[in-house]
């Protein structure tokens, strides 16, 4: 497989990352180097096999619905880069 | 003795006797942080008079005769540990200035206890990497080489160990995070089983693999560490509900008939011949102790590596979502909201973390969800199965750490395949989900630490305390200090 810049693009767009001319060249690259890696996963017979997405057999992890304190408005709001009263501001998104 | 280089049940019984107070101790240690901090970089931020003020707390305790064996001791954390009122950076621009609204429970079950923080300590950028180079707060130094990476992410956890600038730590292991720099740097480190340890308030890379654990000085000293911070969480679903043993009142039970396991696929062509040695000698000193040899194979080791390069960047594609600059962290200024977001990640987020980011969002995406992700999941299955199977015929497994005692700075940077490659002896232990333990097993000709892991079963590291235990009862590894 041969990843190209324009591959880059495509994924920095889904992952919401601007990369530089620079960096589109240089994880092309390493990207097609850790993905042509990976491929030695093909060789593997996986037919039947249910894949593993957590290692500790759980079920649901049920609580009781209670109503408990939380953090509250000045806490959650403490670390946000700009706020207007009681809400966290963001650039226009609707023009 | 130098108070630096005392372990935690040492410095314990120092201040139960009253030979010493813990604001001793703790300005002790603030002062030998001072003298080697510029040659070795393992802390972030430090916290000398938060630390002052828990050491007369913890005073006024011992005083009370109310100590527990962690109170009034001097520790430090990773800075992934979430500290309510106290700067957590997870080694990223992009959280720079984050002060956390509340503590990660490990942190809560430590201070509960009257440990003491002295700060916070350097790690790889969002735990990724093996060398800590990738932080975004300049590099750790190998206190036993100062040109040398002491290992990676936890890598300013185990440099401050092994310098004397905590008594202990706390770091996280994801893909071998604790045990190859503990490997690196001379000292004990614990992954513990997936649940065993509550992650609530730990900064998430791969949520399905993340494990906290503690570096220490010696094992009795890391049996503490577990004891204090093992148990179901309310606030971490996935915290497993099954009673924490007194891992330190079974230490001395020895390995008299223990079935200890080699793997065939981790004594390879590739091994540094001093790591083989090593490896060599403490299979001689098993043998000795009366423990049994079992020639095992884990078959799908070497898919190993690309099973977690491709579940742990897909968790952490996601994770890593919510860096956003929406509610915390660092706000590019942009004109709109999509803008805002690609600026302040791209701004925020180093190369490592970048590179992550999109392997993972690559491997999830559409048209290569079901040829990368599913099947890495897949493959992981058939990991965990080769485990299990060995595991019904021994007790523990011995292998290597790291393939080589640690690199020079600067060797790996510009070849991340080359970079993950080095952590393939502790990667499948987190697709497993079970627990190992890196302990100090010899030194290079050039003085460098080489550790031996052992791996346990699910839940059973009760067995790898007791068998660490006995080894370092008859070893001087790991009471030889780094000369900083």
């Amino acid at each position: 497989m041969k990843m190209t810049t324009a591959d880059v693009e495509y994924v920095a767009r889904l992952a919401r990352l601007e990369l530089t001319a620079g960096e589109k060249e240089l994880f092309a690259g390493q990207m097609d180097a850790i993905l042509g890696y990976v491929e030695k996963l093909k060789g593997v017979d996986t037919d039947g096999i249910i894949p593993t997405s957590h290692a500790v057999p759980m079920e649901n992890s049920f609580r009781e619905d209670i109503v408990c304190p939380s953090i509250g408005l000045e806490k959650a709001l403490a670390n946000a880069p700009e706020r207007a009263g009681s809400f966290f501001a963001v650039p226009k998104v609707i023009e | 003795m130098n108070i630096f280089d005392m372990t935690i049940h040492q410095l314990h019984s120092a201040l139960k006797e009253k030979q010493l107070s813990s604001v001793e101790a703790t300005t002790a240690m603030l002062a030998r942080i001072k003298a080697v901090e510029p040659q070795v970089g393992s802390f972030i931020t430090l916290t000398p008079e938060q630390a002052l003020t828990d050491a007369a707390s913890a005073d006024i305790r011992i005083a009370a005769g109310k100590a527990g064996v962690l109170t009034g001791i001097p520790l430090a954390l990773k800075d992934i540990f979430l500290t309510e009122g106290i700067r957590t950076t997870c080694g990223s621009r992009i959280l720079e200035n984050f002060i956390p609204p509340y503590s990660a429970t490990s942190w809560e079950k430590l201070k509960d206890q009257g440990a003491v923080l002295l700060g916070k300590l350097n790690q790889d950028e969002f735990a990724m990497g093996s060398s800590n180079e990738s932080s975004a707060y300049g590099i750790t130094r190998n206190p036993w080489d100062t040109s040398c990476i002491p290992g990676g992410s936890s890598g300013g956890s185990a440099a401050a160990v092994a310098a004397g600038e905590a008594i202990a730590t706390l770091g996280t292991d994801t893909g071998g995070s604790i045990r190859q720099p503990a490997s690196h740097c001379g000292c004990v480190g614990l992954k513990p089983t997936y649940g065993r340890v509550s992650r609530y308030g730990v900064i998430a890379y791969a949520s399905s693999l993340d494990q906290v654990g503690p570096l220490t000085r010696d094992v009795a000293d890391c049996a503490i560490m577990l004891g204090a911070i093992a148990g179901h969480d309310p606030k971490d679903s996935t915290s497993v509900d099954t009673p924490v043993p007194d891992y330190t009142a079974s230490l001395t039970t020895g390995v008299k008939g223990l079935k200890i396991g080699l793997p065939k696929e981790y004594f390879i062509a590739g091994l540094d011949p001093e790591v083989q040695v090593a490896m060599d000698a403490a299979i001689e000193t098993y043998r000795r102790l009366g423990a049994e040899f079992v020639d095992i194979s884990l078959p799908h080791t070497d898919y190993a590596v690309a099973t977690y390069y491709l579940i742990a960047t897909a968790e952490a594609s996601s994770n890593l979502a919510r860096y956003d600059g929406v509610r915390f962290g660092h706000r590019a200024e942009a004109n709109c909201l999509l803008d805002m977001y690609g600026k302040s990640r791209s701004e925020g987020f180093g190369a490592e973390v970048k590179r992550r980011i999109m392997l993972g969002t690559y491997a999830l995406s559409s048209g290569y969800y079901d040829a990368y992700y599913v099947k890495a999941q897949k493959v992981r299955t058939l990991i965990m199965n080769d485990f299990m199977a060995a595991f019904a015929n021994v007790d523990v497994m011995l292998t290597p750490v790291a393939p080589t005692p640690a690199f020079k700075i600067g060797e790996k940077i510009n070849d991340p395949l080359q970079m993950y490659l080095s952590d393939i002896f502790t990667i499948p232990v987190n697709l497993a989900g079970t627990c190992a333990m890196s302990l100090p097993a010899g030194f290079s000709a050039g003085g460098l630490p080489i550790g031996l892991q052992l791996i346990g079963k699910p839940f059973g590291e009760e067995t790898l305390l007791q068998a660490g235990y006995a080894f370092e009862q008859v070893t001087e590894w790991h009471s030889r200090k780094a000369t900083i």
